[in-house]
This record gives structure tokens, sequence and C-alpha cells, in this order.
């Protein structure tokens, strides 16, 4: 499945991405290693989101190359479902499936991509959850949880793929502030069991903790990178001095 | 006002109708209508993904078809398939009229009801099918499982318009010239009527047409309460909200 282990798990290559005549992304070069967690910031409108899409093609790159594990997903005759079902992404707003149950919602993925038997894939589906806190959940409606139970839900259905990385869309920001904490302490957990993430976040706090790098995007382009201390404590440029002034 | 009752509710005459509206008419009028809205629940789901397709060669042959049978008068679609059809050496149904009547009548409900699930479909939002895509399901059992089920769901209330006017519209078979023992409500009632020269037996014919329509419309009714119910199951919780959903 993975033609080089040795690599970077995740590398994007000169990515361009432009919607019309408006380029959201300008030439993105990044390498994710095996394990590494990546924490991307920036203004909104910046093409933090785009970039993260285009990762696993949920947007369409108008010019350049992403790899996963060295396979070229752009490719012309790329199985762009096989390779998603091994890139796991959240999203803000959760998008779990309202007419069926949370376990439903879990189970689904592995059943009908990887071809479990139903009852094997329910039980893999509450083993997740419980790795999530919500093993009594199983049987309730998304509609019934809050949005922080329905957010480590939507993990725990990525998660049930067993994907090589993880891609969080700005998960926390339709939260309630209360809520917020549940759903970092399961990301955290995460990246300590040392899965791949990139984490496209206005959790500061939450990217100078847990980030092995942070990068800084504006205007299209990653303007800045580095271990978070670096970043956070020592920013280079004026753009991001001035990012880190307006959400610190 | 005496003219209007011996012409239209004459119960005499209406006795006289009742047995043969009761068991060839309404017996016809149901088979002919639950085919065509077989025919038209198929024909239009189908439909209905072809007019979502991203690709516009796709959608074009289905937005002629949506445009033709829709725009054509029913009864002008039955002629060209009832009579239109055989006389081009095409007998799918050899000499069954009624037969051509359903499909005709699946044919113009397959372009409503093609309408009312992209409607429906379209009101999913985005996001469901990304998060179905992002596991890795196809785009075919991402609709399947996730976008077409909750889709459908929120167009039973449109649904059942449509049934209800197909109910209506199974009277317009009456132009192929049904033989005795094919004929729907309308036509049972039409032929007292000439022979009588009155038309209670049409008003009769009404009342069944309504006996059908309206346990319809409160059947297709209860299944878009429960489902709804079934989404929520806290329904206690939100007594405001669920009460006013549910004058």
């Amino acid at each position: 499945m993975s033609p080089h282990t040795d690599g970077p798990r995740v590398a994007l290559r000169g990515l361009h991405k432009r919607f019309g005549r408006l380029e959201v992304l300008r030439g993105i070069d990044l390498e994710v290693q095996i394990g590494e967690v990546v924490c991307v910031i920036g203004p909104s409108g910046s093409g933090k989101s785009t970039m993260l899409r285009c990762v696993n093609r949920l947007e369409e790159p108008s010019d350049g190359v992403v790899e996963i594990d060295g396979e070229d997903i752009t490719a012309r005759g790329a199985n762009i479902d096989a390779v998603r079902s091994r890139v796991g992404m959240v999203f803000q707003q959760f998008n779990l499936w309202p007419h069926m149950t949370v376990a439903r919602n879990v189970a689904l993925a592995p059943q009908r991509v990887k071809g479990m038997t139903k009852s094997a894939a329910l039980a893999l589906a509450r083993e997740r959850l419980a790795e999530v806190g919500l093993a009594d959940k199983a049987e309730a409606r998304p509609a019934q949880l809050s949005g922080g139970q329905q957010q480590r839900v939507a993990i725990a259905r990525a998660l049930a793929m067993d994907p090589e990385v993880m891609l969080f869309d700005e998960v926390t920001s339709a939260l309630d502030p209360e809520l917020v904490k549940e759903v970092l302490d399961v990301m955290r957990r995460l990246a300590g069991q040392g899965m791949t993430m990139i984490v496209v976040t206005h959790e500061m706090g939450f990217a100078r903790e847990v980030a092995d790098r942070v990068l800084f995007m504006d205007a299209g382009a990653i303007v800045e990178q580095g271990p978070p201390e670096q970043l956070f404590g020592s920013p280079q440029t004026e753009r991001l001095k001035t990012f880190l002034g307006q959400v610190l | 006002m005496e003219d209007f009752s011996r012409l239209f509710l004459d119960l005499r005459i209406m006795g006289e109708a009742f047995g043969d509206l009761f068991r060839e008419g309404l017996r016809n009028t149901l088979i002919v209508s639950v085919g065509a809205m077989a025919l038209g629940l198929v024909g239009g789901l189908l439909l209905s993904l072809v007019t979502v397709s991203r690709r516009w060669w796709v959608r074009a042959p289905a937005r002629v078809y949506i445009d033709l049978f829709r725009g054509l008068p029913a009864i002008l679609t039955i002629v060209l398939v009832g009579i239109g059809l055989p006389s081009a050496g095409i007998r799918p149904f050899g000499r069954e009229t009624w037969a051509y009547g359903i499909l005709a009548l699946g044919l113009v409900s397959t372009a409503y009801v093609a309408e009312i699930f992209r409607a429906g479909i379209q009101s999913v939002d985005k996001g469901q099918m990304e998060a179905a895509r992002s596991v890795g399901m196809t785009y075919f059992s991402a609709m399947r499982l996730v976008v077409v089920p909750q889709g459908i769901r929120r167009v039973l209330p449109p649904l059942t318009n449509e049934f209800v006017a197909l109910v209506k519209d199974s009277s317009l078979i009456f132009v192929l010239g049904l033989s005795v023992g094919e004929r729907e409500l309308f036509r049972v009632g039409q032929n007292v009527t000439q022979q009588y020269g009155n038309y209670s037996s049409l008003v009769l014919a009404g009342l069944f047409y309504v006996a059908i329509t309206v346990p319809l419309a409160h059947l297709v009714n209860r299944m878009d309460r429960r489902l709804r119910e079934g989404k929520r199951l806290a329904v206690h919780e939100l007594p405001s909200v669920v009460g006013a959903v549910h004058l």
C-alpha cells in the first residue's frame, strides 16, 4: 500500500489553485513526515482550508502535485476513492449523516468501502466510539448530541478507516467555547499516539503545545514555518507579527 | 336549482352507476394510477440523478426530456403513446389499450417526479457528500446511502401533490377508446351520462376520486411525520418547535 514508506507521508509540490481569476493557492511546497503534527495558521481567506482540501482532492488542484506516501494522487488514473480511504478528514461543520445512528455513521465506510461485514463494522464502530469517550452514544442520532460530541463522532468516523494521515479543517470553529476542550483533548491524544496530522486551526494554544511544526499562511502562500516556539516566540516576518498581534 | 339537482344529483342514476363504478371503474383507476406512480417513482429517481450530474452533456438529455413531458398536455402524450406508437408498428402491449395509458402517464410523471427529487437532492448540504467521499465512498454509494435518502424525505409533501394529480389524470386515458372492462372511473361515469343525458354518474365518479386521493394524502403525511420524528427522537425536549411543525 505504501510505495515509499521512508519518504514523506504527504507532499505538496508547486500546488496552485485558482477559482476563475482568483488565485487562492500560489505555489505551495510542503512535506509532512510520518508521525508529524503540522498546524496551519493564518488569517481567513489565506488558503489554509483550500490547501487542506487539495490533500484528498475534495478540491482539484489547478496545478502541481499531491503525493501520499510517494504516490501522485493527482495523476490521471489515480484511484481517488482508494486514496481517500487512507486519508481521514474532519470538517468544521461535523457533517455527520443525520438519518443514521452514531454507530452507523462510524460503521458505514468500513462496511461499504472496506467490505467488512455489518456486525464487524459495528463492533469496530463501538471500539472507535469508546476511544473518543462516546461508547454510550452508539444508538443515538447525531441531532441528539452536543456539538463537541458530534465532532468526536466525526473523528471516530474518520479513524474507523485506519487512516495514514488525518486532516482537521477548523474543527473547533463551530463549537461553543466550553465544548472546544473535549475535541482538542481527543486530537492531543491522537497526536501522542503518533498519528500524522495536518491541522488547520485558530487555536493557537493547541498549535503551540501539540504541533511539531507550525505553518503561517497568508494570501495563498506559506509565509513562515518552523517549530512552534520559534514561530510564536520570534516571528520573522511583519505579516506574522501583525497576525499574532491580532489573535493572541 | 331544481334543474341542477335533477341533472347532477339524481340518486336513482347514481345508484344505477354505482355497481360499474365500484367494480370496474375504481379497480381500473387504481391499477392505472398505481402503475403510473410506480413508473414515475423509478423513472423520476433515475432521471433526477442524471439532472444533478456535473457534466452538462449528461444533464442535457434529461433537461430535454423533462421540458418535453412537462410541456406537453398529458392528454396529447397519451394519444401519442396509445395511438401513435401502435400505428408506428410499436406494440409492446399488443391490444391492451390501458397499458399504453399507464406507460404514457408514467412518462409524464417521471418528468415531474424527477424535478421533485432533484430539488430534494440539491437541498442536502454538500458537506454530506464531502464527508462520504472523504472516507472513500464512490460518488454513487454516497448518493445512494447518504444524499438520496435524506433528499427524498424532504420532498414527501410535494410528492403527494404529484400522486394526487396522477390519480385524477388517469381519467385522461379515456381518449384511447377503452372497451368495456378497461374503463376507469371517469369513462364509466361518462358512459352513463351519455346514456341518460344526466351528469349524476359523473358526480358520483368524482366522489370516488376524492375517496382515493384524501386517504392517499393522509397516508403520505403520516409517513412524513413518522420520518421526521424518527429523525429527532428527543421530541419531548423540543415541544414548542415540534408543535409548530405539526400544526
